[in-house]
């Protein structure tokens, strides 16, 4: 007896559920400009390397006729694979099958990989297209959701959780990407929200498009509730490749190094600087002309631009940046800008990745507006998160470090490792404007010109204040620099950090102002 | 300097900086101060009744009308003494969250 008969049949059964929902439900994915689930994985892994569990599970409700029904794979394609040759667990649920509904199984083959990647410490993506919890299964979908969110929280800051919005997503699902470290969204494809536009109409008496509701632009810009945004599913998955060659496999490593290379940009730095601490300039053009090869990989280019996040390189290995920008409302720290950074900065901790912090801001943003959306309260996580972090921490302060924003952006107060400063740098409570106004009100008051006498006691404020030298006379920044030797500097100061060891006091966790 | 002129300015601590705003910025809500003659509706739902019409001179605490939200009867009542000077609302009506319901005749 040979068993060729056993392998033809396993064959058959493998190719019956490689059909997915069916030819007729991939037409419809394929019409909505979508790719199948299983085709994302391939795109995403390397050639080869994707393996596939749980191809058999099927489905275990019986009520409402659900068990004459077969759902190949219950809805969701499990299994590991590499990018760039690094180990990565991989979930994609498939719409073509119930509307990638989730019920027990479902979830189950979700929790399973979940938990693989935990014991690997690999990381672990996720692609959501699915059009949520499976209603024929009752309270064993809301189950599955729950027991998916326990191990987004479990994995949290051991192993990177990426998650991809590559359909819809809505109710309860979107909370397992909103828990995972990076979320990427694609434009007319990716749809969150808790209530679709359907029952806000019928109960609010608000119409909204799904696009205007929860779409990826939505996310991107507004929300903040997306990291990435990318105008087709290739795109997207490129990025998906560039973040992973960033970031190591889990917290006990760090990312790849790989060959180091001089920045490209031609741009003399201290040329991109204007001179006038009140004009703009585009503070990822100093990034660029600091990292290897001038790369610069931003996260969150649309939500809250006046700071800067994302990764670069500095000697082949992987540094993030936080940055305030000039070019965008000054750069002042808000609400949004505070809690992007903030979250970013626990992200390196976590992950061994040091932080490189360039300084330019005249503060925090003033409007009752930011008052009443809680500036106290997002501000502080910023505060928090730099004072909590134990990874290096590098800050070059370019020109302005005002008041309660010199402090927030990694002071020396709050333990920075490296306080820089280029000579164009303004350490003071606040600019010159404001500190000669309160300073002499009494002079400017009673003086026979008034306007004159305060541009007078501007100028002797700015010649005595607006400078790197007092807060360097006190030690709070360390050297003075010329702009030309940022990078030489920086080099050096991530070299001396390399093997940085520092511990608090034991606790359980911090509270922070979430 | 054409250069200077494409850009928004943003004042902290009487410094005027030149840079741009972001579309959120543009369309933040500027802080008006409430008008407490006016009173609108804190959620969007349906007007279930209306029990004053204007002139009517009602005590604090007096029922105006009811708002059904999210499967809630909620009595919106009087804040304090007055006459009612106008009635937006009849009954029946959906309305959004925030829309002017009721106008009290401003003290004398």
């Amino acid at each position: 007896m040979s068993l060729k008969r056993n392998i033809l049949d396993l064959r058959k059964r493998k190719s019956e559920v490689l059909k997915g929902g069916g030819e007729k439900a991939i037409e419809k994915q394929v019409a909505m400009g979508k790719l199948t689930a299983r085709e994302r994985i391939l795109y995403i892994l390397d050639e080869g390397s994707f393996h596939e569990y749980d191809m058999f599970v099927e489905h275990v409700a019986r009520d409402f006729d659900m068990d004459k029904m077969k759902l190949h794979g219950d809805g969701v394609i499990i299994g590991t694979g590499t990018i760039n040759g690094s180990p990565v667990c991989i979930f994609a649920q498939d719409f073509t099958v119930a509307g990638g509904s989730l019920g027990l199984m479902h979830a189950r083959k979700i929790t399973k990989i979940m938990d693989h990647s935990l014991k690997m410490r690999v990381p672990l993506i996720g692609i959501n297209d699915s059009g949520g919890a499976r209603i024929q299964e009752g309270v064993n979908s809301l189950a599955g959701y729950g027991e998916i969110f326990f191990r987004n929280t479990l994995a949290s800051g051991v192993i990177p959780q990426i998650s991809v919005i590559l359909g819809p997503c809505a109710g309860g699902a979107v909370y397992s990407p909103a828990l995972t470290d990076f979320v990427f969204v694609v434009n007319n494809i990716s749809k969150m929200f808790i209530t679709g536009p359907g029952v806000i109409k019928t109960v609010l008496g608000e119409e909204i498009s799904m696009e205007d509701l929860g779409g990826a632009k939505v996310h991107a810009e507004v929300t903040g509730n997306a990291h990435f945004y990318a105008e087709s599913e290739q795109e997207c998955f490129d990025q998906i490749k560039k973040l992973v060659s960033y970031i190591p496999w889990n917290n006990e490593q760090k990312a790849e190094r790989i060959a180091p290379a001089e920045p490209k940009s031609k741009k003399k730095i201290e040329n991109i600087v204007p001179a006038d601490p009140k004009m703009p300039y585009d503070i990822r053009d100093i990034i660029k002309s600091i990292t290897d090869n001038s790369d610069f990989f931003e996260i969150m280019e649309m939500f809250a631009p006046n700071v800067v996040i994302g990764f670069g390189r500095m000697e082949g290995e992987t540094v993030g940046f936080v940055a305030n920008q000039p070019k965008v409302l000054a750069g002042v720290l808000d609400c949004d800008s505070s809690d992007k950074a903030a979250r970013f900065i626990r992200y390196c901790d976590a992950f061994n990745i040091p932080i490189i912090t360039l300084e330019d801001l005249p503060g925090y943003l003033p409007g009752a507006d930011q008052e009443h959306a809680g500036v106290i309260r997002h501000g502080a996580k910023i505060l928090y998160a730099y004072s909590e972090a134990t990874v290096a921490k590098i800050t070059v302060i370019i020109r302005k470090a005002y008041g309660g924003g010199y402090i927030a952006m990694n002071s020396r107060h709050l333990r920075a490792d490296f306080v820089f400063a280029w000579p164009t740098a303004e350490i003071a409570v606040m600019g010159p404007e404001g500190a000669a106004n309160i300073v002499f009100r009494k002079e400017i008051a009673e003086a026979e010109d008034p306007e004159a006498m305060r541009q007078l006691k501007i100028q002797e404020y700015k010649d005595k204040f607006a400078n790197p030298y007092v807060a360097a006379s006190k030690g709070y920044i360390d050297e003075v620099i010329e702009p030309e030797d940022t990078r030489k500097m920086l080099l050096h100061a991530l070299k001396v950090s390399a093997n940085k060891s520092i511990s608090g006091p034991r606790k359980k966790h911090g509270i922070p102002p979430f | 300097m054409q250069e200077e002129e494409k850009y928004e300015t943003i004042i902290v601590h009487s410094a005027v900086y030149k840079t741009e705003y972001t579309t959120k910025y543009r369309n933040r809500v500027k802080w008006e101060k409430p008008d407490e003659n006016q009173l609108f509706s804190f959620i969007p739902g349906t007007i279930i009744d209306v029990f004053v019409k204007p002139g009517d001179v009602l005590k604090e605490g007096d029922p105006l009308l009811i708002l059904e939200a999210m499967k809630m009867h909620n009595v919106v009542q009087m804040p304090f003494d007055g006459k009612i000077a106008t009635v937006n609302v009849k009954t029946g009506d959906k309305i959004p969250k925030g829309s002017l319901m009721i106008e009290i005749a401003a003290k004398k």
